[in-house]
C-alpha cells in the first residue's frame, strides 16, 4: 500500500518541532506498524537524511517503550494492544496516518517522538515496593496464603507497563491509572497491608509534583490502556487516599 | 590450574556454598559505606544484585540503555520460573533440580554452580511472594505450578505468560526503594562503552548518554555486567531490539575471557518470519507445550496442499496427522527439551511437511486440551451431558486463562485465531548459554569484574532447561553476588574514592572517541541493518540449528570479509553528541562482527554434538546428537587477542563427581 505519513519532528528539547509529510509507498498489510518506520528509517538514511526518532525495544506489547500517538489514539486505532503489536493491515491503501509522540508537561519530548517519562520513575520511587530486604530469610511462600480472586485482581493491576497511554489519553493529562495500578497490587495482598497509608501518600504526593493533572473520570485512560488496566483501580486507590487521610 | 582456577571450593557438593558463606571475608557496614559498586544492566539479574548490595550499605550506581530500569528485556519472559518447592509432592527436590540441569545442558556445566542455584531456587519464591509479587494460585489460595520442557516433575511458578514482567518489576520495586534512600543512582538510556582498568583490576566504565552523546567516566571498586544475551547476532531472534553484546564485548577486549560463545539456543516455538520486513522474532512460550500438541502432516501431498491454501489443518483426520515429538520421544513427547524439539521441528520442514507459504512452520494444536479442559469443567461446574459446543466454550476458556494474553499475542501478528485453528510455529534463536566466563564466585578473569545473569556462561552448559533463566538470573544476583563480591572488597577498604582522572580513564575515553568518530565520519552507502541483516544470515544459515566444517569455515571467511566492508562502507547520518540511534546501533553491530567470527571459531573447534550445538558430522544413526566426552567435557574459554582469528583457546575441565555423564535420553 501506498500512504502519506505527517510526522512530528523535533530536534531537541529545546527546538521547536514541526510536522513534515513523508510520502511511502511498498507498505505490507503484514508488516507492524514499527517495521513501517523502519521502512521509512531506512530510505531516509540511504538519502543521509536523519531517521525519525521513537522509543521501541521488545516489540511484543510488554516493555512499554514504545510510545506513538497515532491519528489522535495513543497506541493507534486498535484496542489492547501497543503500537509495537499494530500491524499495517489495520489501514488501508491511500490512507494518511498522522505520528506524533505522548503529550503531557510532564512528558517533555527528547527528540522527534520521543519523550522523557522519568517523573513515572519517581512516582514508583516514592512508594511502589514493599519494604522487605533481599537478602533472604523470609517466610515460606505458602505459608502466607491469598484468595485466588485478589490475587489475578492484584495480577492484573500489576500488568501495566508504565507506557503513558493513559496520561496521552487524557485531557488533563492524569496519571491515576499508571499509579492506582501499583497502589491495587498492593492494597490488594496481606503483604502490601503493612505500608499501604503511606505508600498511597507518597506516591499520590510524587505524582502531583510532576505536574500531571487531576482525574475528572473521563475513562479515556481505560479506553486507551494497552494492558486493560481497569478504572477500578482508580475508585481503590481514591478509597485507599481517603482512609490514609482519616489516619492523618 | 593456571589462570582458570574455577574456584570451586572443597567438600561435599551439597555443603559447598554454606561452607563458602561461612568462610569468605565480610566488609563491616561502616566501610560498606565507602565502597562504591556499577551494575551494568538492570535486567533480573542486575536489577537484584543492585538492591541487594545497595540494601547491604554499598554505593551502587545501575547502567540500563532503556528510558527505564523496568524495560529491560527480562520484562519479556514469559512461561515461568523453576524452583525445587516441591509444592506438588511429585518428588522434586534440589537435586532433582540440579540433576535435571546438568543434563539438560548435556554435561557441560559446572556441577558446583548448578547445585548452588538449585540449592538457591527455593529462597528465590520466598523473596518474591514477600516483596508482593503476584504469581498464580490455585482456589485454595496456595502457590500454582506448571511443566516446563526436559523435566518429570511441575515445578515452574508463574504468572500467566507474563513472569519475567512481574518478577522484573519486583526487583525494579526493591532497586526503587533503595533509589528512594539515596543508595542507588540509576543512569538510564546510558551505554557502557568500555570498562577502565586501574593496575589490572576492574576499576570503572566509560559510558555514553544516549540523550545528550556525552561521554563520561564512573570509578567504582568493582564492576557487575548484567548485561544480557547476545542472541541478536543473528539479527532475528526473540531478543528485544537494542539486546547487544557491548558491555560484555568491551570487557572481553580488556581481558575478559569470553566462554563458549557457540552454545545457543534455539526456541522450537516462536512465529514463523512471514517476510523481509521482518525486525524480530516473537516467542509463543514453552509452557504452551503443557497443552499443545506439535504435529505436520504425515503425507507429502497434504503437506502441499496446505501450503497452497487448498487444504485447512482442521480438515486433515487425525490418522493423517505426525505428532513427531510424541512418536520420537514418547517418554517426554511434546515436553522434549528445547533443542531436541527444535531439531526434529527442522528434520520434518527440510524434508518436506512445513505448513506455511515459506514450508519453515509446523503447527502448535490445543485442540485436544480444549476438548479435555471442556469436559472436564463442565464435570466439576454440575453441567450434565453438555453439548459440543458448550464443551468448547468452557475449553477455551481454560485456555484463555493460562495462555490468554500469548494467544492474544499471536493473532495480532498472525491474523489467526488459535482458538479454532492451529498455530504456527518455528525455531527462532532465543538464549545465549555462552557468555563471559566466570569462576564459583562469578569474577570473570579481570578482578573486581563480575558478570551475572545470561551475560555470563555459568550454569546451563550446552541447552538450557525452561524457566532456569529467571531463575539463574535472581539468583546470582539476590544471593550470591552479594556474598561473593563483598569477599573481593574486602581488600578495598583503604583504597578511598576511585579517581576517574587518572590515565586510565583518559585513555579508555580517548579510546571509546576513536571508535565513534571513525564511524560517525565514515559516510559510507549503506544503513548499519544492511550489515546486521547480512550477518544474521550468515549466521543463521551456518551457525544455526545445524553445523558443519565447510560451512562454519565460511561463516568465518565470510565474516570477516563482511567487517572490512562494514568499516568502509557504513553510513550514518547524524554526529556524535547528540541522541544518535544509528550511531548506537553501529557500535552495538561492529561488536557483532567480531563475536560472529568467535562463535563460528569456537563452533568450528567443538567436534562434537552437544545440547544446541550440533555438528553434522557427529549425529547417532538416529540423527541425534553425538556427545564426544572423552575429547571435550570442558568449557572453552577465548582469550581476545585482536582479530577474532587469533584468539587463544583455556581450556577448564569439567569434572563430574556427583553425577554419571551418560547419553541424555528422552524416549
Ligand atoms: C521472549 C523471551 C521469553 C523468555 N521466557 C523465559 C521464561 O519463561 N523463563 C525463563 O527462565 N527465562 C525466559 N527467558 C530468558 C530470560 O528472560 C533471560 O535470559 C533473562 O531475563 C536475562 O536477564 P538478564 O538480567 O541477564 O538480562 P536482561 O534482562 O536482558 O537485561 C539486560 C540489561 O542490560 C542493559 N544493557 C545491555 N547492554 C548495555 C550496555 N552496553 N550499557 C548499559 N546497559 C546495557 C539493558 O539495558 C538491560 O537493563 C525468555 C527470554 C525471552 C527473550
Ligand atoms: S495504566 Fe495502561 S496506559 Fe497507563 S501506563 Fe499502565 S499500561 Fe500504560
Ligand atoms: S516496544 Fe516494547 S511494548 Fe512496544
Amino acid at each position: 500500500m501506498k500512504l502519506l505519513l505527517k510526522i512530528w519532528r523535533q530536534k531537541d528539547a529545546s527546538s521547536p518541532g514541526k510536522m513534515v509529510d513523508y510520502p511511502i509507498d511498498g507498505i505490507e498489510g503484514d508488516m507492524s506498524f514499527l517495521e513501517m518506520l523502519d521502512v521509512l528509517n531506512m530510505q531516509l538514511i540511504e538519502k543521509g537524511d536523519e531517521p525519525v526518532v521513537f522509543d521501541h525495544d521488545c516489540r511484543e506489547g510488554i516493555c512499554g517503550s514504545c510510545s506513538l500517538m497515532i491519528n489522535g489514539e495513543p497506541h493507534g486505532p486498535d484496542r489492547l494492544i501497543t503500537t509495537c503489536q499494530l500491524h499495517m493491515r489495520k489501514f488501508k491503501d491511500g490512507d494518511t496516518i498522522v505520528i506524533e509522540p505522548f503529550r503531557a508537561t510532564a512528558f517533555p519530548v527528547i527528540k522527534d517522538l520521543m519523550v522523557d517519562r522519568s517523573a513515572f520513575d519517581r512516582i514508583q520511587q516514592a512508594g511502589g515496593y514493599i519494604s522487605v530486604n533481599t537478602s533472604g530469610n523470609t517466610v515460606d511462600a505458602n505459608a502466607i496464603p491469598i484468595e485466588k480472586e485478589a490475587a489475578d485482581d492484584s495480577f492484573n493491576a500489576a500488568t501495566c507497563i508504565g507506557c503513558g497511554a493513559c496520561v496521552a489519553a487524557c485531557k488533563n493529562a492524569s496519571a491515576m491509572l499508571f499509579t492506582s495500578a501499583k497502589v491495587s497490587q498492593f492494597a490488594l495482598l496481606p503483604q502490601g497491608r503493612v505500608e499501604a497509608t503511606e505508600r498511597v501518600q507518597n506516591m499520590v504526593r510524587q505524582m502531583d509534583l510532576e505536574g500531571f493533572g487531576n482525574c475528572t473520570n473521563t475513562g479515556a485512560c481505560e479506553v486507551e490502556c494497552p494492558k486493560g488496566i481497569s478504572l477500578e483501580n482508580i475508585a481503590r486507590m481514591n478509597r485507599e487516599y481517603l482512609m490514609a487521610t482519616a489516619k492523618g | 590450574m593456571g589462570i582458570l582456577d574455577s574456584k570451586v571450593p572443597s567438600g561435599p557438593l551439597a555443603e559447598k556454598w554454606t561452607q563458602h558463606k561461612n568462610d569468605i571475608n565480610l566488609v563491616s557496614p561502616a566501610n560498606k559505606r565507602n565502597i562504591d559498586i556499577i551494575v551494568v544492566g538492570t535486567g533480573l539479574a542486575g536489577a537484584s544484585a543492585a538492591a541487594t548490595l545497595a540494601e547491604l550499605g554499598y554505593n551502587v550506581k545501575t547502567f540500563c540503555y532503556q528510558d527505564s530500569p523496568r524495560r529491560a528485556h527480562s520484562i519479556a519472559a514469559q512461561g515461568g520460573i523453576n524452583a525445587a518447592k516441591n509444592y506438588q509432592g511429585d518428588g522434586d527436590s534440589p537435586y532433582r533440580l540440579f540433576y535435571d540441569t546438568i543434563k539438560g545442558g548435556d554435561y557441560r556445566s559446572r556441577e558446583a554452580n548448578v547445585y548452588r542455584l538449585a540449592e538457591e531456587s527455593v529462597n528465590i519464591i520466598d523473596q518474591c511472594v514477600a516483596q508482593g509479587v503476584p504469581f498464580a494460585r490455585e482456589y485454595g489460595g496456595l502457590l500454582d505450578n506448571r511443566s516446563f520442557g526436559g523435566v518429570l516433575v511441575s515445578r515452574t511458578f508463574y504468572a500467566k505468560g507474563q513472569t519475567g514482567q512481574q518478577l522484573l518489576l519486583g526487583a525494579y520495586a526493591a532497586m526503587n526503594r533503595q533509589i528512594n534512600r539515596g543508595k542507588i543512582k540509576s543512569y538510564n538510556r546510558h551505554e557502557m562503552l568500555d570498562l577502565v582498568l586501574v593496575d589490572g583490576k576492574a576499576r570503572g566504565i566509560i559510558a555514553r548518554n544516549l540523550v545528550t552523546g556525552e561521554i563520561e567516566r564512573h570509578g567504582a571498586h568493582a564492576v557487575v555486567l548484567a548485561s544480557g544475551g547476545y542472541g541478536n547476532v543473528f539479527f532475528l531472534s526473540t531478543n528485544a531490539m537494542g539486546s547487544n553484546v557491548t558491555a560484555a564485548w568491551r570487557a572481553h577486549r580488556r581481558g575478559a575471557f569470553f566462554a563458549n560463545p557457540c552454545f545457543t539456543q534455539i526456541h522450537p516455538t516462536c512465529i514463523p518470519v512471514s517476510g523481509d520486513h521482518q525486525s524480530k522474532l516473537t516467542l509463543m512460550s514453552e509452557s504452551l507445550r503443557n497443552d499443545g500438541r506439535i504435529w505436520v502432516p504425515k503425507k507429502l501431498e497434504d503437506a502441499q496442499a496446505i501450503r497452497e491454501g487448498k487444504l485447512k489443518p482442521t480438515q486433515l483426520a487425525e490418522e493423517d496427522r505426525d505428532y513427531y515429538l510424541e512418536r520420537r520421544y514418547p517418554a517426554f513427547g511434546n515436553l522434549v527439551p528445547r533443542d531436541v524439539a527444535s531439531r526434529a521441528a527442522k528434520e520434518r520442514c527440510d524434508a518436506g511437511y512445513g505448513v506455511n507459504k515459506t514450508g519453515e512452520a509446523v503447527y502448535l494444536d490445543f485442540a485436544s486440551a480444549i476438548q479435555r479442559y471442556g469436559k472436564e469443567k463442565a464435570l466439576t461446574s454440575g453441567i450434565k451431558d453438555p453439548d459440543a459446543a458448550t464443551i468448547t466454550r468452557l475449553g477455551e476458556e481454560v485456555i484463555a486463562a493460562k495462555y490468554g494474553n500469548l494467544f492474544q499475542m499471536y493473532e495480532k501478528i498472525v491474523d489467526e485465531n488459535p482458538y479454532k485453528t492451529p498455530m504456527m510455529i518455528y525455531p527462532a534463536v532465543h538464549y545465549t548459554m555462552g557468555g563471559l566466563w566466570v569462576d564459583y564466585n562469578l569474577q570473570t578473569t579481570i578482578p573486581g569484574c563480575y558478570s551475572a545473569g545470561e551475560a555470563n556462561f555459568s550454569d546451563h552448559g550446552a541447552n538450557r532447561l525452561g524457566a532456569s533463566a529467571l531463575m539463574q538470573g535472581l539468583a546470582d544476583g539476590y544471593f550470591v553476588l552479594p556474598y561473593t563480591i563483598g569477599d573481593y572488597l574486602s581488600n578495598d577498604i583503604r583504597t578511598g574514592p576511585i579517581d576517574t582522572n587518572s590515565e586510565a580513564f583518559d585513555k579508555a575515553e580517548a579510546d571509546v572517541r576513536t571508535r565513534m568518530e571513525q564511524l560517525v565520519n565514515n559516510k559510507g552507502t549503506k544503513s548499519v541493518d544492511y550489515f546486521h541483516k547480512k550477518l544474521g544470515k550468515i549466521m543463521w544459515d551456518k551457525c544455526g540449528m545445524s553445523r558443519n566444517e565447510a560451512g562454519l569455515k565460511e561463516a568465518i571467511a565470510e565474516i570477516a570479509k563482511l567487517r572490512e566492508e562494514f568499516y568502509t562502507d557504513v553510513l550514518i547520518p547524524g554526529g556524535m553528541d547528540e541522541m544518535n540511534q544509528e550511531l548506537e546501533k553501529a557500535g552495538r553491530v561492529a561488536d557483532f562482527l567480531e563475536l560472529g567470527e568467535l562463535f563460528a571459531k569456537d563452533a568450528l573447534h567443538r567436534n562434537e554434538s552437544c545440547g544446541g550445538h550440533f555438528r553434522e558430522e557427529y549425529q547417532t544413526p538416529e540423527g541425534e546428537a553425538l556427545r564426544d566426552d572423552k575429547n571435550f567435557t570442558y568449557v572453552a574459554a577465548w582469550e581476545y587477542k585482536g582479530e577474532p582469528k587469533d584468539a587463544v583457546l583455556h581450556k577448564e575441565e569439567l569434572t563430574y563427581e556427583n553425577i554419571e555423564l551418560k547419553t541424555r535420553s528422552y524416549k
